[in-house]
Formats: structure tokens, C-alpha cells, sequence
């Protein structure tokens, strides 16, 4: 079998179109990097909507944290510390076994005991309190001269946060930002090795890492190429968020202007 | 009947909800799950430590002034950036195992013609087996469980080396300067003026790189260990009557949130006692922390 056929039967292996069968024996090179790419989508898929909308909630937490009504800061600071205090492995598996119980009550929870909503809404939920925590200490060492200046132009409530706070805090938050992106990527590949099940052999990268790996008792190929791949990604959000730093920080005179740095942050 | 630590265990059925719970708690596979907050203790406790002592290391060779020695160093930094960390998790436990099973068989079996890798099987002769085959369960498990720690050692001294790493670039240059002006040599001002020094500039980065650390404990399951997510899953999962004296429905649920609120419990305690030890240690330091406690005083 050519490698273009491989391509053809399994570049969207993962989403459950072209070949049913995973290959069983004599595994080529090429089958391995069409099906772990073929289960990055999945990993993209994850990691891309989870940033979106765990950005616009992340930003609400922080302002409600950051509020001096105890209504607004309390329940930011628990749901906070909740989700950044836990592994997200647990989280997982407690969110799934949860979906599991509610499943049983109505059946319009069906769908959140599959792993595409499921364990998007954990990944949101976790990504937006990391974010939120970031965001707030941008919010905090915003400089005071700023706004002492917004008030001199008479700016009060929300055209003052969105004109003068938010992007400052946006270009103090960002370089931490990215590394929290780079991050919840990373921790995308948890879902298939939590409660999720992968329906029909369908997983992302890692799921199908990993089966190679136990098929061919060789984990010398397979992990290699998914490092390939998840590098090649990594470069990818570091160049798509520095164009955005760059634009953040396009009023700062050259010099003053911050440069992304990648730093090795952690699991969670 | 198994022996039961109450008396009024001996015929659960009849039993109201409270006694019954407290037998249902006290069941000797719940005895194994109480102990494997032991083994993520215990993990902890040797990770650490030896974590610490890999990222020393590293830190150590990626300031060497021997080219090589140094790539080695930040190598070993910067492998552990772009990758997800339950990738390494996964490929270091079988690597680990196979290489130690391939060094042990070209030593004990210099004579063995047949190729190691044989499609999708890794043959070594019987003696190099790891654990050899006929011991007992406990030199398995022993052995899976120091495999799991020499991972996590492996992937975390990575970070802290990175963590020392940068602490040693932070201690001020004029002190290593001093030290040569008085005669030490490299080695000297390296153990007596920059080692003492950079533990300062060091905590917050391990005590970030704690924290991770028991986020990190629940991969155990993944390494084969039979940890705390292990048995939740296992004791939490439906039962029947017919297999056991307390049938119930699917608990996971229940028991995964006892898991959360352990490991919230347990961050909350470490923050507690890290902030402690950061105020005790930038107490006299010519820092901001410590500028800060002479100002207060």
C-alpha cells in the first residue's frame, strides 16, 4: 500500500471518515504520521476552542476578582482556586463521571458524556481560572500614572476600563498568556487517558500514539513523532500570539518593547 | 466471612445507613485505598528529592564551560518545553524498562544470536528479565513504583533545572567576581559564594514546581501503579449483590470528588507552609521580600 493511499484512508481517521480499521501489523512510518497527525485535529480542535472562550470568561473572572463587592469577588476567588488547585486529571474524571450521573436524569446531557463537549467545557472552565489568575495580576500592576491620566481626561467606569485598563493589562498579561496557550495545547492530550472514551478508536494524537506504542512495544517511533508534531504546533502559537504581542506593544518605543519569551511552565 | 473491624459487620444487609457506611468504609479494599494515599505521599516524598538533585545536575552541566557538556545541559532543559509532559510520562516508563532490560541481557547473555526486536516483540533472554519472572508480586510492584519515580524524577528535574538554572544566573555577578579577586578558583566560588546564594532567587520557582508536582501525582495511574485514581475507579464502579455484601450504584462520581477536595486540601496546606518558608528565608536578604520585612518592623 503507497503512502498516498495511507494518507487517503487515514488523514481523517479521527473524526471517523476514510478506513474503519486501524492498521493491525506491519505498521509502516507513514501510517504512524498520518494517524497521530490525523488525531492532532483533535488536539487543535480542543486547545483552539477552549482558548477562545475560556479568554472571554477569563477576563470576566479577573475584573471580578479584582471587584471590591464581595458578591462579585468571593465566588471568582473560589472558582479560582477550585480549578487551579486540582489536577486536571481529576477534574476530568469527576466531570465525566458527573456527566455520566446527569446523563441518567435527562437526556439532554447526553452529549456531555462525549468527549467533544465534555471535556471541552472542563478544558474551558480550566483554561479561563489559569487565565483569569494571569489576567488579574496584570490588572494589578497596571501603572498608577495611567490611571491617574484616564481620570484627567474625565474617563469614569467602562470606557475607562476599555480604553485605558484592558489593553494595558492585555500587553502585561500576554507574554504569560501565550505560555498558558501553550499549555492548555499541551493538556489537551489528557482527555482520551481520563473517563472520556475514545468512540470507535476515535482519539487524538496521543490515543494513537499511545496504540502504536503498545502494538509495537517500540515507543522509540511513535512519541518522537508526536513531539514533532506538538514542536510544530508550539512554533505555531508562539508566532500567531507574538503577531498580537506585537500589536499590543506597537505604541512602546522600540526599546521598551517586550519580547515573547517561551518559559517552561508546567502541568497542571 | 472477611474480618471486619465492627462487630455488627458480619451481615451488612440489615444494617441502617450510618453503620452500614461505616462498614462499607472500613472494607479491606478501602483499607488499600487509605494506603495508596500512602504510595502519593510516598512518591512525593522521593521524587523531590531526587528531582532536585536531577535538576542540579542539569543546571550544573548547562553552565559548563565544556561545549559539549553544556549542549547536554540545556538539552535536557529544552526537551521538556515543546512536548507534552504525559507524552514523556508514557514513553520514559517503557524506555526506561526496555533499556535496562537491554543492558542487563547484553551483559548476562554476551552470547545470544537472535535479534532483540522482533516485529512487535522485544525478546531478551530469560535471566535479564526485569523483575525475572518467578519473583513475587511485591518485586513487581516495588519495581513498576521505582520506575514511576525515576520518570517523574527525570521529567521534573528537567523544570528544576531549568528553575536552578536561572537562580545561578540571578546571584549577583560582582559576588563571583569577589571570590576570584581573592584567589578561589572556579570550583570554589562555585560551591562556597553561588550555591549558598541562589536558593533564594530558587523558591519561588521550586515552590511553583512543588505545587505541579502534586498536580502531577494522578499520572501515576497511568504508569501502572495502582494509585488513588486507581482504586476510586475501581471501589466507585456499580456493584452487585452477587459479588459483594455492599451492592451500590455507580459511586465514581463521589469518589473522584473526595479525590478533588484532597488535593485542593493538600495545595491549600503547601501554599500555607511555603509562604512561611519565604518569609523565613528573605528575612536579612538583600532583596525586595526582605527590603520589604526591615521597612515593616
Amino acid at each position: 500500500m503507497s503512502c498516498y493511499q495511507t494518507v487517503q484512508d487515514y488523514a481523517f481517521r479521527a473524526f471517523g471518515y476514510g478506513e474503519r480499521l486501524l492498521p493491525r501489523s506491519d505498521f509502516t512510518l507513514c501510517e504512524q504520521f498520518t494517524l497521530i497527525g490525523s488525531g492532532m485535529m483533535w488536539n487543535i480542535y480542543y486547545g483552539t476552542v477552549a482558548v477562545i472562550t475560556g479568554f472571554l470568561f477569563a477576563n470576566l473572572l479577573a475584573v471580578g476578582k479584582n471587584a471590591k463587592s464581595p458578591w462579585a469577588r468571593k465566588p471568582a476567588e473560589w472558582f479560582i482556586f477550585l480549578f487551579r488547585g486540582s489536577p486536571l486529571f481529576i477534574q476530568f474524571f469527576f466531570a465525566y463521571f458527573l456527566f455520566l450521573n446527569l446523563k441518567s436524569v435527562s437526556s439532554i446531557f447526553d452529549p456531555l458524556s462525549s468527549a467533544w463537549l465534555g471535556a471541552l467545557i472542563v478544558l474551558f472552565l480550566n483554561t479561563a481560572a489559569y487565565s483569569a489568575e494571569i489576567f488579574y495580576g496584570a490588572l494589578r500592576s497596571i501603572p498608577k500614572g495611567d490611571i491617574e491620566a484616564a481620570d484627567a481626561y474625565g474617563l469614569t467606569g467602562w470606557s475607562r476600563f476599555r480604553k485605558v485598563m484592558w489593553p494595558t493589562m492585555m500587553r502585561l498579561a500576554w507574554p504569560a498568556y501565550t505560555n498558558e496557550a501553550i499549555f492548555l495545547f499541551h493538556a489537551t492530550t489528557l482527555v482520551f487517558f481520563s473517563g472520556f472514551p475514545a468512540w470507535r478508536q476515535k482519539g487524538d494524537a496521543l490515543y494513537y500514539a499511545n496504540y502504536f506504542a503498545d502494538k509495537t512495544f517500540n515507543p522509540f517511533v511513535p512519541y518522537p513523532i508526536l513531539a514533532f508534531y506538538f514542536i510544530l504546533l508550539t512554533l505555531v502559537i508562539i508566532s500567531l500570539f507574538g503577531v498580537i504581542n506585537k500589536r499590543l506593544n506597537r505604541h512602546l518605543p522600540q526599546e521598551r518593547r517586550r519580547k515573547l519569551r517561551l518559559r517552561p511552565n508546567l502541568i497542571r | 466471612m472477611r474480618s471486619a473491624i465492627f462487630s455488627y459487620c458480619s451481615d451488612p444487609a440489615t444494617l441502617e445507613t450510618f453503620q452500614w457506611m461505616s462498614c462499607y468504609l472500613t472494607t479491606g479494599k478501602h483499607m488499600a485505598f487509605y494506603v495508596s494515599f500512602g504510595t502519593v505521599l510516598l512518591l512525593l516524598a522521593i521524587t523531590a528529592p531526587t528531582a532536585l538533585m536531577f535538576g542540579f545536575g542539569g543546571a550544573m552541566s548547562a553552565r559548563a564551560r565544556f561545549a559539549p557538556l553544556s549542549w547536554l545541559g540545556r538539552g535536557y532543559i529544552a526537551i521538556v518545553r515543546g512536548v507534552p509532559d504525559i507524552a514523556f510520562f508514557l514513553f520514559f516508563v517503557i524506555a526506561l524498562d526496555q533499556g535496562i532490560e537491554y543492558l542487563r541481557h547484553k551483559v548476562k547473555c554476551p552470547d545470544w544470536d537472535q535479534p532483540i526486536r522482533q516485529g512487535s516483540d522485544f525478546i531478551v533472554c530469560d535471566i535479564a528479565k526485569m523483575p525475572l519472572g518467578d519473583s513475587p508480586q511485591w518485586i513487581h510492584e516495588t519495581y513498576g513504583f521505582a520506575l514511576a519515580v525515576l520518570t517523574f524524577a527525570i521529567v521534573f528535574g528537567a523544570f528544576a533545572a531549568n528553575v536552578l538554572f536561572g537562580a545561578m544566573q540571578a546571584v549577583p555577578r560582582a559576588q563571583i567576581e569577589t571570590a576570584e579577586a581573592y584567589g578561589m578558583t572556579h570550583r570554589q566560588a562555585f560551591w562556597r559564594i553561588l550555591v549558598p546564594q541562589m536558593w533564594t532567587y530558587a523558591l519561588p520557582g521550586l515552590a511553583n514546581l512543588w505545587m505541579v508536582l502534586i498536580k502531577a501525582t494522578p499520572l501515576l495511574f497511568l504508569l501502572g501503579v495502582e494509585d488513588i485514581v486507581y482504586w476510586a475507579r475501581e471501589l466507585g464502579g456499580s456493584k452487585t449483590a452477587k459479588f459483594t455484601a455492599y451492592p451500590h450504584p455507580d459511586w465514581r462520581m463521589w469518589y473522584f470528588f473526595g479525590l478533588l477536595v484532597f488535593y485542593l486540601a493538600f495545595t491549600r496546606v503547601s501554599e500555607l507552609v511555603l509562604a512561611r518558608i519565604t518569609t523565613r528565608l528573605s528575612h536579612g536578604q538583600a532583596t525586595l521580600g526582605g527590603e520589604a520585612q526591615r521597612k515593616a518592623s
